[in-house]
């Protein structure tokens, strides 16, 4: 068999796809409950994504690397007790380096291991592909999710507080309180409105490629 | 008449395919069948003919707000002159209300009508007249006081997120008036909530008397001061009380509820299941007692707040609203019932009103659909029953 190149065209095409056309937010609508949850400010939602992407990608890798070995029938609890083995580490590094941000997120970090992502990518991509390929395919997915993620708050955090990573970006003097006219949109901060914005970028996107509606 | 049809025909050729401004033909035809009766009719098929269309009847619906909206101009101006202790006369009164009512108006419009009429043209449509009333309808739920742009943006959320995402004019889920309010008072809360909002400047302090408050009748009866006296009953009914513009005065509302029913444009069915939804939740929380609020005369549920403007121009929005006659009157029995609930139960919304619509419009389809059920069950049973005679 040829041995092909680790950054060859179709390896790349795993990392790339999932950044737009087969995007897991936006095209197969997964891990949406925590991109609406950890996205009210920059910080937190880019740790999550770095998060995501090394649960993603690392369970991909050791899922892929055992796939010959698990019985069919037991594989789902093999990659629980995989995908919370990586949850649980990411957890503790989180809070020893970034104990801020890890208390922000809260839940949401145990929670990546119910991220539909996780579970997804190792079913559909791991368990046939050998394990380079599934670790690419799960950072590319991982980033497809930061993606999304960072865009919507993005916008959260200007609108709905004024400032992006923590710095104001809006100066205060525009403010009514101090003579402005200026206002912060309080419903930007509530999850219905990141749920609306996600609408929007995948009304967005669908407008410009056709490729991702369904006939 | 003639000279404006001859116009019409004059400029049509440029709006017809081919011509320098057939680009904005949907817009030319907007206008052409605001002022005359649409050139096309049904011509085949089993449909109901009918006089009167869409344009009409949202005609008829502004007819109906007119009272309203009149009355809540004149108050607006009345409660600025009472907060400041001046006696001026009616001009200078109705003066100041428009002053503070037309850029409101003329906001709502220009943002409203003008998506409204870019996507028109971009999906190739014509013109939905949906807008005509919300236009009226959102200036008239928010208080005087509210900033333009926030007014701006609210309404461009309503047209573009609750109207035109859902495919237009009778697609939408909730009342779009409505929901520009719900942008405001979850976007901005300290700008529609407060007692220092809902009358024209009181906010600014300029010139206001010491120890006026501007709070409304619902802020005080949450407060607990109660109860309400007989002439303060009566200025509620006649609406010489501040609040949103057009929803203090329930005798204007009435008014135009009278002509909602005669035409046959609102449905009497929803204004009156909502009342009664009001009125009894009222006697049951009468029974439990416990605070002064709960024990306030039900009656004064229906002429407090913008209970009388839900129930006649919002509830019975035709789009929104439950469309089964049995429906209806679910529909509008759990509005009032809800609406006075968080009103008295909920010490962080002093008016119900709104989310009780807001949230009886995404149960409405849900209504429908179990009347249909149960109809259908009903009728099945009839049929069985009719074989096994024979």
């Amino acid at each position: 068999m040829e041995k092909e190149s680790l950054f060859s065209a179709k390896n790349l095409k795993l990392l790339t796809d999932p950044l737009g056309r087969s995007n897991p937010v936006t095209v197969l609508v997964l891990g949406v409950c925590s991109a609406l949850a950890v996205t009210v400010k920059l910080e937190p939602a880019v740790v999550m994504a770095i998060s995501v992407t090394v649960v993603v990608a690392v369970s991909n890798a050791i899922m892929s690397a055992l796939r010959s070995t698990i019985p069919n029938r037991i594989r789902i609890i093999v990659q629980l007790v995989v995908v919370s083995l990586l949850v649980i580490l990411v957890d503790q590094v989180l809070r020893a380096f970034a104990y801020d941000v890890s208390k922000q997120l809260s839940v949401f970090v145990g929670l990546i291991i119910t991220n539909c992502i996780v579970m997804g990518r190792i079913e559909a991509f791991a368990l046939g592909n050998k394990p380079w390929p599934s670790f690419i395919d799960g950072i590319g997915n991982g980033l497809g999710y930061g993606l999304v993620l960072v865009a919507v708050a993005f916008v959260r955090e200007l609108l709905g507080s004024g400032t992006l990573w923590g710095y104001r970006v809006i100066p205060s003097s525009f403010y009514i309180a101090n003579g402005g006219v200026y206002e912060n949109n309080g419903l930007i901060i509530l999850p219905p409105m990141a749920l609306i914005l996600l609408g929007i970028i995948i009304w967005i996107q669908r407008s410009r490629s056709k490729n991702t509606v369904k006939s | 008449m003639k000279a404006i049809r001859n116009f019409f025909d004059n400029i049509r050729p440029g709006f017809e395919k081919g011509g320098r401004l057939h680009f904005l033909h949907s817009t030319f035809e907007a206008f052409e069948s605001l002022l005359f009766v649409p050139k096309t009719v049904t011509s085949g098929g089993c449909h109901v003919r009918d006089a009167i269309d869409l344009k009409r009847t949202m005609t008829v619906v502004i007819m109906a707000l007119a009272p309203a909206l009149l009355f809540g101009i004149w108050n607006v101006g009345f409660q600025r002159y009472l907060s400041i202790n001046q006696e001026v006369g009616f001009w200078s009164i109705f003066l100041y209300g428009l002053e503070k009512v037309l850029p409101m108006l003329a906001v709502s419009y220009i943002v409203g009508l003008g998506i409204e009429f870019a996507s028109a043209q971009i999906r190739g449509h014509e013109v939905n007249e949906g807008f005509l009333v919300s236009g009226i309808l959102i200036p008239m739920v928010m208080p005087p006081d509210v900033p333009l742009w926030m007014l701006a943006l609210a309404t461009a959320f309503a047209v573009i997120i609750g109207k035109e995402v859902f495919g237009g004019t009778g697609m939408n889920i909730f009342n779009p008036a409505l929901l520009a309010r719900a942008f405001v008072f979850f976007s901005y809360p300290s700008h529609i909530s407060g007692d220092a909002i809902w009358i024209g400047g009181l906010s600014k302090g300029v010139g206001v008397v010491d120890g006026f408050s501007g709070a409304t009748p619902l802020a005080r009866a949450l407060a607990g001061h109660l109860p309400f006296s007989a002439m303060e009953v009566e200025k509620m009914f006649w609406g010489f009380i501040p609040g949103s513009v057009g929803e203090t005065s329930t005798a204007a509302i009435l008014l135009g509820a009278a002509l909602l029913i005669l035409t046959g444009v609102g449905s009497a069915r929803i204004m009156l299941s909502v009342a009664a939804g009001g009125y009894l939740t009222g006697l049951l929380f009468n029974l439990i007692g416990g605070s002064a609020y709960m024990s306030i005369p039900a009656y004064q549920h229906l002429i407090m707040g913008g209970f009388a403007f839900g129930a006649v121009f919002m509830a019975t929005d035709p789009v929104t609203a439950s469309q089964t006659k049995s429906g209806k009157w679910i529909y509008g029995f759990l509005i009032g019932a809800m609406a006075v609930v968080i009103r008295v139960l909920n010490p962080a919304y002093p008016e119900g009103m709104m989310l009780a619509i807001l949230f009886m419009n995404a149960f409405a389809p849900l209504i429908d659909h179990c009347v249909v059920q149960v109809n259908i069950g009903r009728r099945l049973k009839r049929a069985k029953q009719a074989v096994q005679k024979v």
